[in-house]
């Protein structure tokens, strides 16, 4: 579980985030949504320990973020994998390398241990004949396999992923929602996705927190966000007419 | 590391000894022409020709000359690979798994640039070598008249500080461009200003270096 308190990061003038709380459960998909320019992106390196922030703590299961020595930090990081928005893959690496490479820096197995744990992980992702191809060689939504399958390696205890499905086509989009969801059950990870993809807020949204202005509007499940009368919330994710008709044929159903 | 620092000395050094081969073979050979057409007194002796040479491609053509020009290859090469992985977030991806990404990718680059004086011997050897062939096979000297000006005062020393400037140069064209490549914002486009920055800065410190060093050795 995460726990954040009350986070401020301000750049230069610009206050980012305006002193945001909440909790994201293990074993859950978390999502964080908003406009561009709500601050996610800034939040989630918070999560990470990309960005410090001036005010506030981050508590990973317990333990503060910020009162961690640099061992300490170093190891917790261990523990957290990141699927980027632009997958982020080594170009210089291959498939197989990309993934092996977290196992190389931080474990003491054999080469052919690592080569099961990477053929296992890869084949989890559903990526079997890719193992030697360059990132370059391979589609978008391989490349986002790639990503997650070198995200799980390390058996993280969190999963972050920024906007995983950006530049995706909607059959694939979803492929990768089921996935991060699949592992983040399997695994019983602590997974939290920066997205502004309502279809993925609608499959796999256990628990959405919605930010307006570094500010957090609201925060609940995909359930509750059909009832919400929060009018940001409701503007935000309702703006397409299809959701919009969607809402009121719940609405209508419920009556 | 290990592989990463030989994956460098492949990249960086190896894979720069065909540039550095062809400019110091017709470096050399135009120094010893120009030495040539330029004595026109009958009093000079003709072993001038391969004394020019050697002091030329030792003091300066191989160590400087050299350095500018792999400032502009590795350089470049240098800051738009380490600023195309901050571009597309792999610098963030090295720190999110808990690896220390300046360390990762820059220490490699500064240990096989130590490998640097030898491009630079190999630099001073061929130059000599075009020197002679085109001071010979060209009739402006002979082959024991060029052999001759070549031994002739010969101060060890020089190679001495002519190395001790490469090593120095090296750490230049490896540190220079990384800090350019690492610390760069933006997208594609500023990673092409940023590899002009860092050759600019690169050749800028190689000259100013240069001239202090000469003064401070040879002075």
């Amino acid at each position: 579980m995460i726990t954040v308190e009350n986070i401020h990061k301000t750049f230069g003038d610009t206050h980012v985030l305006k002193g945001i709380s909440t909790t994201f459960d293990t074993g859950k998909t978390n999502l964080i949504i908003g406009q561009s320019g709500s601050g996610k992106t800034v939040f989630l390196k918070c999560l990470l320990g990309l960005f410090t922030p001036e005010e506030g703590s981050i508590d990973y299961d317990g333990k503060t973020y910020s009162e961690l020595t640099s061992a300490e930090k170093r190891d917790l990081r261990q523990e957290m994998g990141m699927v980027f928005q632009g997958s982020a893959l080594f170009d210089s690496m291959t498939v197989e390398g990309n993934v092996m490479f977290p196992l190389g820096m931080f474990t003491k197995q054999s080469k052919s241990e690592m080569q099961d744990r990477v053929g296992f992980v890869l084949k989890r992702v559903n990526l079997i004949d890719a193992h030697h191809k360059y990132p370059s060689e391979i589609s978008g939504g391989m490349q986002k396999r790639v990503a997650i399958a070198r995200a799980i390696v390390m058996n993280p205890k969190y999963l972050f992923c920024d906007e995983p499905n950006s530049g995706l086509d909607p059959k694939t989009a979803i492929l990768i929602d089921n996935l991060i969801k699949e592992i983040t059950e399997e695994y019983d990870i602590t997974t939290v996705i920066n997205t502004h993809d309502m279809n993925s807020v609608m499959e796999i949204g256990e628990k959405i927190v919605f930010l307006k202005n570094g500010i957090k509007e609201w925060e609940g499940s995909k359930n509750e966000i059909f009832k919400t009368d929060n009018e940001a919330v409701t503007n935000f994710v309702y703006s397409s007419e299809l959701f919009k008709k969607v809402r009121q044929m719940y609405i209508e159903e419920r009556n | 590391m290990r592989s990463l620092i030989l994956k460098e000395i492949d990249e960086l050094i190896y894979g720069s000894l065909g540039i550095i081969i062809f400019i110091s073979f017709f470096i050399g050979g135009v120094v010893s022409i120009q030495t040539a057409l330029n004595i026109t007194n009958p009093l000079i002796p003709r072993n001038l020709i391969g004394f020019a040479t050697r002091q030329s491609v030792i003091l300066e053509f191989a160590p400087t000359f050299t350095s500018i020009i792999m400032a502009g290859k590795v350089g470049s090469y240098i800051t738009s690979s380490i600023g195309t992985m901050r571009v597309t977030e792999q610098i963030d991806a090295l720190e999110v798994m808990g690896v220390n990404s300046l360390n990762y990718l820059v220490f490699p680059k500064i240990i096989a640039m130590l490998m640097y004086p030898f491009a630079i011997a190999i630099a001073m050897y061929v130059g000599i070598l075009g020197g002679w062939i085109a001071g010979v096979f060209g009739g402006f000297s002979s082959s024991a008249d060029f052999v001759e000006g070549l031994q002739l005062d010969f101060i060890p020393y020089h190679v001495v500080y002519s190395f001790i400037k490469t090593i120095l140069f090296a750490l230049v064209i490896a540190t220079v461009p990384s800090f350019h490549g690492y610390y760069m914002k933006g997208g594609a486009l500023e990673v092409g200003k940023a590899s002009t920055t860092a050759f600019v800065w690169t050749s800028v410190v190689i000259i100013i270096l240069n001239y202090i060093l000469t003064q401070l050795l040879l002075g």
